[in-house]
């Protein structure tokens, strides 16, 4: 066994069962702790993939920014419990649970017919090469310029927005 | 044994199935906001194989803008829950019904 194959089946399994724990958990604050997990083992896969900036993006960004922010909403709002996920309504349940089957069956169809491996074989020197700040950096203040400035303003946008929206009382 | 792209193809196509199955069968708005950035995760997840197994950065790119996209969704959802939540006491999908017809 290859240390990558191992890094991989160690990863991928911590991220599945992180994300089946966090929407089956009553209790929301719980759910935010395992979505806290799941996004260190993404990190971890984008490691395995040579993406180096995108791992340590993700834990700044998501694990720390994103979720921080909601578990201080989460603690301010202080939600009651929500019915256990087995004690739902039953016709809601099965109706979720066929749509969001049909949209894995059909992601599966197109991943096992398709099989992009055929056409995609790893080219590891230019695959650590892609994942560097420098390769990155360089599309980014280059062909990307304008993305990169809309990013900008819809991040200043979106700081505007929820202080006015959070400030007061709509009157 | 190698590592194809289907693994990782398939572990994120299962990790929006259960982004999809926790917006559907959750009520409480914050948890189904978790679960929206379990599917952008997901489709993150997607863009870094196809660029790192292709060797070329411009995934990794839209991954960046992808975060951004994510960080101010959940900075003006979070705000628009906070809201809601000072005029009914509720943050449960099921009773914030004000705009349905």
């Amino acid at each position: 066994m290859n240390l990558d194959v191992i890094l991989f089946f160690v990863f991928g399994i911590v991220a599945a069962v992180t994300a089946v724990i966090m929407i089956t958990r009553s209790n929301a604050v719980i759910s935010a702790l395992f979505l806290v997990l799941n996004f260190a083992a993404l990190a971890g896969l984008y490691l395995t993939l040579n993406a180096q900036f995108i791992a340590v993006t993700q834990i700044i960004v998501y694990a720390g920014a994103i979720m921080v922010l909601f578990l201080f909403v989460l603690m301010l709002l202080r939600p009651e419990n929500e019915k256990k996920f087995l004690e739902l309504n039953p016709k809601i349940k099965i109706f979720a649970m066929i749509v969001a089957f049909v949209v894995f069956a059909q992601l599966a169809y197109i991943i096992f017919f398709a099989r992009p491996s055929q056409n995609i074989s790893k080219d590891l020197a230019k695959s650590v090469e892609a994942g560097t700040i420098e390769a990155i950096g360089r599309e980014l203040f280059t062909n990307y310029i304008v993305p990169f400035e809309a990013a900008g303003f819809l991040l200043l946008a979106a700081t505007i927005g929820a202080l006015v929206l959070a400030k007061k009382k709509f009157d | 044994m190698t590592i194809t792209i289907e693994y990782y193809l398939i572990l994120s196509a299962f990790m929006f199935f259960v982004g999809v199955a926790g917006v559907l069968t959750r009520r409480n708005a914050i948890i189904v906001f978790m679960s929206i950035e379990l599917m952008l995760n997901s489709a993150n997840l997607t863009l870094v194989a196809f660029s790192s197994y292709l060797g070329n950065s411009i995934g990794q790119l839209f991954v960046f803008f992808v975060m951004t996209v994510a960080a101010a969704e959940a900075a003006v959802g979070l705000a628009i829950i906070i809201a809601i939540f000072r005029n009914k006491l509720t943050v449960n999908i099921d009773e914030i019904n004000i705009l349905k017809w």
